[in-house]
């Protein structure tokens, strides 16, 4: 636009014609301004798919570079800024590939994993410079001796302490931090026990003695790191997954300025602000209905399936969805104030409870740390006052620590959660917390809340026969002409039914109300209770009246989602109790639980109520998994012991629970019980392994009979059972 | 003997140059779409001449 009104405005000064003028290169410069654009593409799984996908976004005017990354299902595009992301998703649509939008600045964070990077980088080098110690080391067991083993100890302890300084800096930082806390972990034998290590074995090479232990401080360094990768990798991979999730909204809102709409991000929306809500689309802000009347589907928020009405004047909730007709909204709370974040606050007091848990590697800590310092110092001073030997008994109580450092504890845990995790996510399922799989392990009761969880959130026609087929073929005429989501129920339905839709004329769609027609010379309306002039019902139902004929009802029921009964009834074979607690009106609860067999069920449950239900569970000894969705169940998602919530739901559900069900399917949350408690088990079998190893290991470092040899064996060998006996939870 | 005054410095610089060589893969970012990578080599899209 600024390039065509320059043009017809030239330069006063005929030299400058040729040039183009200012504002013609600031429009230039607006233009090569490049924006990131972030697409998902949930269907690619080939080199055709990413060809095909490279090769249509390149080909898009305005796009500089397109990638594909097939790891994480998404492509990476670098773009002009008057390009639309929503063009794009059109594109790639045409030519048969599933994509949304993403939100650049979610993802962000994820996009390059330093950490991981970072923990990679130290594995490198310990394991190379542990691979040429032990070439050193073998050498020397192999009968190296004098000069060439002194010389063999001084090149390790020349690659040892530059790696391990590098390498063990995680360590030594988690050991230090918790130190200045007061407090023990497991990083802190580690820490000594590679330093004391390192130390001893720089003496010992210095007084040309037998035995240096650089190659047991560098395998040490390099399986805990190993441990400590798998761990991160197994985090990241949910934490990027869960992100993605978060980013698939993306912020925007319409704002109407002096009446022309313009697109804005939602976080830039003020107090004031007149915001247009698009029939399907969920409000950004809290606020006033200027204009429009529509319907509003609350069940995200309340749990109710019946849609409200809405006209100008009504109070509006952020995380509200029109279905209707356009509105347009004053704002009166926008962004962190809105009730939705209100209510994300709740969240994080009940948070609070959850930390409340120790891991098991928490507890064995516990146990072991204190254990293995005493025992190491205990051998030191019972050597010292038998042979009143500094040196012999500061060598025994170093390889006591080494051979107890807890390597093959290091991989228990997160070995085995890498696999099951791993499991569960190929199942669908996504494990955001790091202890979720062993509370979800102790579960005896689970909670379910009913819309969006136990049903899929979309109505079906439940009555259908009760009428005649002449007005269902009305009725179905009407319906086709709206978009609404009871109409679309009652087209489906009656399509399946072989329903041929009637002749009708004039078709006028009354937003908040209904549509209406002309059939045969009378007026034919399908719409809500008021509006038809019937009773208001206690389920979601619609009405059709032809002519002045008596009102005709249509119910409607909540859709079971897929594997909901096949859930409850293998929760209840495996002898766990299933309650029921919904916001939800009494008849379609109790509707529900007896459809699925549940007995114990509440209906009209408020946020607190939920919240104080699992409460007084929790307190009467119960383990509770908590299954929601909405914004009603945050807060006792966050207050369970254990919480799943699918995919669709709000965003401050799934942050305050602790696993993300990615598919449709509700089965895998029976599985995930079985999974979590086989992957407890083998934690704590790889404990029993470990323990066992120094039940037989440490006396032999005690009454000094320990080599570095045996070390090197008794240490790999521990660690490589402990992971081998994870893998067999895959 | 004498023998180990070149071999190991030739074993610990041939382990250096594998040490680089990762560490060069990991600042390059080439480990972020591993199932990508493996995928794109039968793709024939730059088999004339590299991508530019």
């Amino acid at each position: 636009m600024t390039v065509a009104i320059s043009r017809q405005a030239p330069s006063a000064c005929p030299a400058c014609v040729a040039a183009p003028t200012a504002e013609a290169i600031a429009a230039r410069a607006e233009a090569l301004k490049d924006t990131r654009i972030a697409l998902s593409l949930p269907t690619i799984h080939c080199s055709a798919c990413i060809s095909a996908v490279e090769s249509a976004l390149n080909a898009y005017p305005g796009v500089k570079d397109a990638r594909v990354n097939l790891t994480l299902k998404r492509a990476n595009v670098d773009a002009e800024m008057s390009v639309d992301p929503a063009d794009l998703v059109g594109l790639l649509e045409g030519i048969g590939y599933e994509a949304h939008e993403l939100d650049v600045a979610t993802i962000q964070s994820t996009a390059t994993d330093k950490a991981g990077r970072d923990l990679l980088m130290r594995l490198a080098v310990a394991g190379f410079a542990s691979m040429n110690v032990m070439l050193l080391s073998v050498s020397v067991w192999a009968g190296a001796a004098d000069a060439t083993r002194d010389m063999f100890h001084w090149i390790s302890a020349a690659i040892t302490l530059p790696a391990i300084g590098f390498s063990g800096q995680p360590f030594f930082r988690n050991a230090w931090k918790a130190l200045s806390a007061g407090r023990l972990n497991m990083d802190v034998p580690i820490t000594l026990a590679i330093l004391l290590a390192v130390v001893m074995s720089v003496w010992e090479t210095a007084l040309s003695g037998h035995h240096a232990y650089f190659d047991a401080a560098l395998t040490l360094t390099f399986f805990l790191l190993a441990g400590r990768y798998l761990d991160h990798r197994t985090r990241a991979v949910a934490r990027s997954a869960a992100e993605e999730l978060a980013a698939l909204e993306v912020p925007r809102a319409i704002r109407i300025t002096d009446g022309t709409e313009q697109t804005v991000a939602a976080a830039d929306l003020r107090i004031g602000d007149m915001v247009l809500v698009r029939p399907g689309s969920r409000c950004p802000v809290d606020g006033e209905i200027v204009t429009g009347t529509s319907e509003l589907d609350r069940s995200l928020l309340t749990g109710e399936t019946v849609p409200v009405a809405a006209a100008p004047g009504q109070a509006i909730s952020a995380g509200e969805v029109n279905l209707t007709g356009p509105l347009t909204i004053r704002a009166s709370a926008v962004g962190q104030d809105t009730s939705l974040h209100r209510m994300a606050d709740l969240v994080a007091i009940a948070e609070s409870g959850r930390s409340r848990y120790t891991s098991l590697a928490d507890r064995a800590a516990k146990l072991y740390a204190p254990g293995v310092h005493i025992l190491s110092a205990l051998s030191f001073v019972g050597w010292f006052i038998y042979s009143q030997d500094l040196r012999t008994s500061l060598n025994i109580a170093a390889a006591v620590l080494i051979i107890t450092c807890p390597c093959a504890l290091g991989l228990a845990v997160p070995a085995v959660t890498t696999a099951a995790s791993g499991r569960l996510f190929r199942k669908g399922m996504l494990i955001k917390h790091e202890t979720a799989l062993e509370r979800l392990a102790t579960v005896d009761t689970v909670v379910f809340d009913k819309t969006g969880t136990l049903t899929e959130g979309t109505p079906v026609l439940s009555n259908l026969g009760d009428q005649s087929t002449a007005d269902l073929e009305i009725a179905l005429a009407l319906a086709e002409g709206s978009g609404h989501p009871l109409s679309r129920a009652i087209t489906s339905a009656a399509r399946a039914a072989g329903i041929k839709p009637a002749q009708i004329t004039d078709i006028t769609e009354r937003p908040g109300q209904g549509t209406e027609a002309n059939w045969r010379g009378q007026t034919v309306r399908l719409g809500r209770n008021d509006w038809i002039g019937a009773e208001a019902g206690d389920v979601t139902s619609a009405w059709l009246r032809v002519g002045t004929n008596a009102p005709v009802q249509f119910r409607f029921a909540d859709d079971l989602r897929a594997g909901a009964a096949e859930t409850i009834t293998a929760l209840k074979a495996a002898g766990k109790r299933v309650i029921l607690l919904s916001g939800d009106s009494d008849a379609p609860v109790t509707d529900l639980a007896n459809r699925l067999g549940i007995d114990e069920f509440q209906a009209n449950c408020l946020p607190q109520t939920k919240l104080a239900t699992i409460e007084s569970l929790s307190s009467s000894g119960a383990h509770v998994l908590m299954v929601g969705d909405g914004l009603n169940d945050t807060a006792a998602l966050a207050a369970a012991d254990v919480s799943i919530s699918p995919a669709t739901a709000l965003d401050a559900a799934r942050v305050a629970s602790d696993i993300v069900l990615l598919g449709r399917d509700l089965s895998p949350v029976a599985d995930s019980l079985v999974t979590a408690r086989k992957a407890t088990s083998r934690i704590k079998e790889n404990f029993r392994i470990a323990t066992a190893y120094n039940v037989i290991a440490v006396p032999l470092a005690i009454i000094g009979l320990a080599t570095p040899l045996i070390a090197a064996l008794a240490m790999s060998s521990s660690s490589i059972i402990v992971s081998l006996n994870a893998l067999r939870l895959r | 003997m004498q023998v180990l005054t070149f071999l190991i410095p030739i074993s610990l610089v041939l382990g250096g140059l594998g040490l680089v060589g990762f560490v060069y893969t990991l600042r390059s970012s080439q480990y972020d779409d591993p199932d990508g990578d493996s995928q794109r080599i039968l793709s024939d899209q730059w088999d004339d001449h590299p991508k530019p």
